[in-house]
């Protein structure tokens, strides 16, 4: 049935089952394709999206869950302070290789630095061993974590 | 550096549409005989100078990660005196005689770590005779000498009258100047761009979700599809029950194929809800028993019989026979996934007078000639729109997901995008080949290696890929590593046994032949040492005064690495030495292994010598991906069949390095004036017998079968 999301700020009404992922209501429905598909088994971190600001696997998180809830995507993710200095960490170290997996490791990224505005090398290992890279750019992602909390609240 | 630029040579100008300036240059060597008999000239990449100053190159190689989109202009803007944001690419259309890749035989395609090779004198000498064309149209015009004009920061200038003309103003007249005889090469320490690290191009894109991927397009009115394909390969289907299917809200289609069902849906989510709500019953067809071990088994007796010589020194049967010591081993690796973290996607739009794609692949004629020869339309019929690929790693110099694609689609009113789930991606790639390898030496009384045979069994990609380039039973992939060593052995044989394993396809794999070939010749010759009593890499060293670059390489990581220094009970160090690629490079790995067999990669120290660096950055980051790619796969990369069918279907099963997991990795670069050498995979063959070898260090257990898993535990 026809329902109402938030996303980015947007109101969008959607016509889509209720268990369906929201990946595939932003991705398909929607267009915005910046959140990706890796797995649809929340092994990879790729859909990462943000429900009130929290960091949610959107392959598994059906859309019925967002109703009345604040969806960010990776395309407004630069508008929070965090995410901006994770974007900007990432471009000045030079963090994405193929980039598929960036737009989850960052807004993985950007939940733990907006919680934890100086994180601990164990902290980036659990808030971000849930985001797979297969072009293996972690030594850069943890850099670029560090690098952005240095930048300041 | 003076280069000959006559016409026998590679170079030539033309007016562009436009007025502009129009350079056309082969991108490699293989092509002085056609040119040298005055055959007529077809260039294979373009530089562009429009009216209004914009560069454009044209680029035959395509980014998916490793830096090529920005690497290759470098190159072209560092002879041009221009910077490198004023250089934009057009990915070059599907065409193998104007881009056709000289170190790939021609195909046009991207991988082997080849691109800077291939582009490293051509590219820069397009730019300089650009450079040069554009001097020579400045000083016409001003009617002075050209010797006094110089080019720089985009413009011509005159520096004794302070005249300055943009690339822009002389573009049109610079197409109109005879392409000079020979162009003067900027000498290293001259280079400005070449050597510093250049920020990416695309990496803006990458970090707010703009960058398109195949999997992103989305032309208008596209519908989705998912789809099964037979489990068993070689399978057929035997009948569908799509009743539940079709009443899924969204579901439009479901499309049947001989050995594939597909749903078409207005988005994934129906899709593969529809998916799930087919009854499928297949014919398995011949390899419905098929069981990896039974490969193992006949890799493992083909390896009995004689091969292909894919090298032979000296004579290592007499050697042998007045060896002191023996030593025997025998190895296995495994078959791999690619597992790109794009899945295998592709959109098609197929009508009755023509076709198009939309896909990120590494071979873009190929994925035009698939869809051509499936739809029955001329070549010229087909459009392929290429773009970004979310990983390549091998994966996408096959075109079986375009064919894929094009079969639904041809079914399809409208485009469809045919994406493939993780479960499909990975039990329906082609494998990096399993090999099993068998080899014997002999040691002299002082432990040095007088003999070395190696012979090995398993499937040849080339053979399928590029048939021409598969040759007496041997190919070059398939024995890169295994032969030419940096090593002074004085006899030495090898050979290669061509088996093609039933019921599984095999294909490249980033770092493809020394994949293989590395982890068994680096591993074996930690036993040589160890056999010696002898330190692995003092004995390493004592073979390779032959080869400098490689002793040097070995020699910085030992030294970074802390060699020698003492560590505690439980960890170890462990080293390897190769070359391959055109790249030298050395690993020092250190593991600490638990009693349960648990290993922790604490550190790698990486040196190496890949000639002239272009971008430091670029090499870095390749390294690190590489040793990541390469450590993930030593130590849990396998793909098994049961019953025909591939076992292993997403993350969990088929695990992946993580954050958690990643070592320290420390880069040394060595200053090298030599040509550039390959970055994109020589990482990744060096990490696994590094690895296994820090694991003997730690533990004495030699790992001689991929992957480690839980072999070191304590038994």
């Amino acid at each position: 049935m026809a329902q109402t999301l938030t996303i980015n700020g947007k109101a969008r009404s959607v016509d889509v089952d209720d268990d369906t992922p929201l990946l595939w209501v932003i991705r398909d429905v929607l267009g915005m394709t910046g959140t990706k598909f890796g797995c649809g088994l929340a092994l990879c971190g790729a859909c990462t999206i943000h429900l009130d600001g929290k960091p949610v696997r959107s392959c598994i998180t059906p859309v019925s869950a967002a109703g009345g809830k604040r969806i960010t995507t990776i395309e407004a993710i630069g508008a929070t302070p965090a995410g901006k200095k994770i974007q900007q960490a990432w471009i000045e170290l030079e963090v994405p290789q193929c980039g598929y997996c960036q737009s989850g490791q960052i807004m993985s990224a950007a939940a733990l630095l907006a919680a934890k505005p100086n994180p601990t090398d164990s902290d980036i290992d659990a808030a971000m061993s849930g985001n797979v890279c297969r072009c293996g750019t972690y030594v850069r992602i943890r850099e670029g974590i560090k690098h952005a909390a240095k930048k300041g609240t | 550096m003076s280069v000959d630029l006559s016409r026998r040579q590679f170079l030539s100008a033309s007016a562009a549409l436009g007025g502009g300036l129009l350079i056309g240059f082969r991108t490699g060597a293989a092509h002085t005989a056609e040119s040298a008999a005055g055959a007529a000239f077809t260039p294979n990449a373009f530089i562009r100078i429009g009216s209004d100053g914009q560069i454009v190159l044209t680029m035959p190689y395509v980014e998916m990660g490793q830096g090529t989109y920005t690497s290759i202009p470098m190159l072209i803007a560092e002879e041009l005196e221009v910077d490198l944001k004023q250089v934009r690419l057009e990915h070059a259309p599907p065409d193998e005689k104007l881009y056709g890749n000289p170190l790939l035989g021609g195909i046009q395609a991207t991988g082997n770590s080849n691109a800077v090779r291939a582009s490293w004198q051509p590219l820069r000498q397009a730019g300089a005779t650009a450079r040069t064309m554009l001097v020579s149209a400045a000083a016409k015009r001003w009617n002075v000498d050209p010797a006094s004009c110089r080019a720089q920061s985009g413009e011509v200038r005159h520096a004794p009258t302070g005249r300055r003309l943009k690339y822009g103003q002389l573009a049109a007249e610079a197409a109109s100047m005879p392409v000079p005889e020979s162009v003067v090469l900027k000498r290293p320490g001259e280079f400005k761009l070449i050597g510093t690290p250049a920020k990416r191009l695309d990496t803006p894109s990458k970090v707010n979700g703009t960058a398109v991927y195949g999997i992103d397009a989305r032309p208008p009115g596209v519908k989705i599809a998912t789809l099964a394909q037979s489990p068993v390969f070689g399978g057929r289907v035997k009948s569908v029950d799509d009743s539940k299917a079709k009443a899924v809200k969204a579901v439009r289609q479901i499309v049947r194929l001989d050995d594939a069902v597909a749903v078409v849906a207005d988005h994934m989510g129906a899709a593969k809800k529809g998916l799930a709500a087919l009854v499928i019953e297949w014919d398995d067809g011949p390899h419905a028993k098929l069981d990896t071990q039974q490969i193992v088994d006949q890799l493992e007796k083909a390896s009995l019989n004689s091969g292909a010589v894919a090298q032979n020194v000296g004579n290592t049967d007499s050697a042998m026979a007045s060896a002191v010591t023996r030593v025997e081993a025998t190895y296995q690796v495994p078959f791999l996934a690619h597992a790109t973290m794009e899945p295998m996607n592709c959109t098609a739009h197929v009508r009755k007078d023509g076709c198009e794609i939309w896909v990120g692949n590494q071979v873009i004629p190929r994925a035009q000639a698939t869809a051509a020869k499936t739809t029955g339309l001329p070549l010229d019929k087909v459009v392929v729109h290429n773009h970004l690929l979310g990983g390549g790693f091998g994966r996408r110099l096959e075109i079986d997901g375009v064919t894929r694609a094009v079969q639904i689609a041809m079914q399809v009113d409208g485009p469809v995008k045919v994406v493939w789930t993780r479960e499909e991606d990975i039990q329906h790639d082609m494998y990096r080949p399993t090999f099993f390898d068998r080899l014997s030496a002999g040691l002299d009384g002082k432990g040095a290696p007088v003999a070395w045979n190696h012979r090995f069994a398993g499937s040849s990609v080339i053979a399928r890929w590029g048939p021409p380039f598969f040759k007496d039973g041997l190919d070059p992939d398939t024995t890169e590593g295994a032969i030419d060593l940096v090593y002074a052995l004085p006899n030495m044989h090898v050979e290669y046994v061509r088996v093609e394993p039933p019921g599984i396809p095999t294909a490249f794999w980033r770092s493809v032949g020394p994949s293989h070939n590395v982890f068994v010749v680096e591993s074996f010759m930690d036993e040589l040492a160890a056999a010696a009593k002898q330190d692995p890499i003092a004995y390493r060293r004592a073979l390779l005064d032959k080869a400098p670059r490689a002793k040097a390489v070995l020699e910085l990581a030992a030294e970074k690495a802390g060699w020698g220094k003492p560590l505690p009970k439980g960890v170890g160090r462990g080293v390897s030495v190769q070359h391959a690629f055109a790249t030298y490079m050395a690993q020092v790995t250190e593991v600490e292994v638990a009693k349960d067999g648990a290993v922790r990669v604490r550190r790698v120290v990486c040196a190496v010598d890949c000639g002239t660096v272009v971008n430091p950055n670029t090499v870095q980051a390749q390294i690190q991906s590489g040793i990541i790619f390469g450590l993930t796969a030593a130590l849990r990369g396998e793909i098994t069949l049961k019953d025909g069918r591939v076992v292993q279907s997403n993350f969990h099963d088929y695990q992946m390095l993580r954050m958690n997991e990643t070592p320290a990795i420390e880069v040394y670069i060595v200053k090298s004036g030599e040509a550039p050498g390959g970055m994109g995979e020589t990482g990744t063959s060096a990490a696994a017998p590094a690895l296994t070898n820090a694991i003997f260090a730690a533990t004495g257990k030699r790992i001689r079968r991929l992957p480690v898993a839980n072999q070191a535990a304590v038994t």
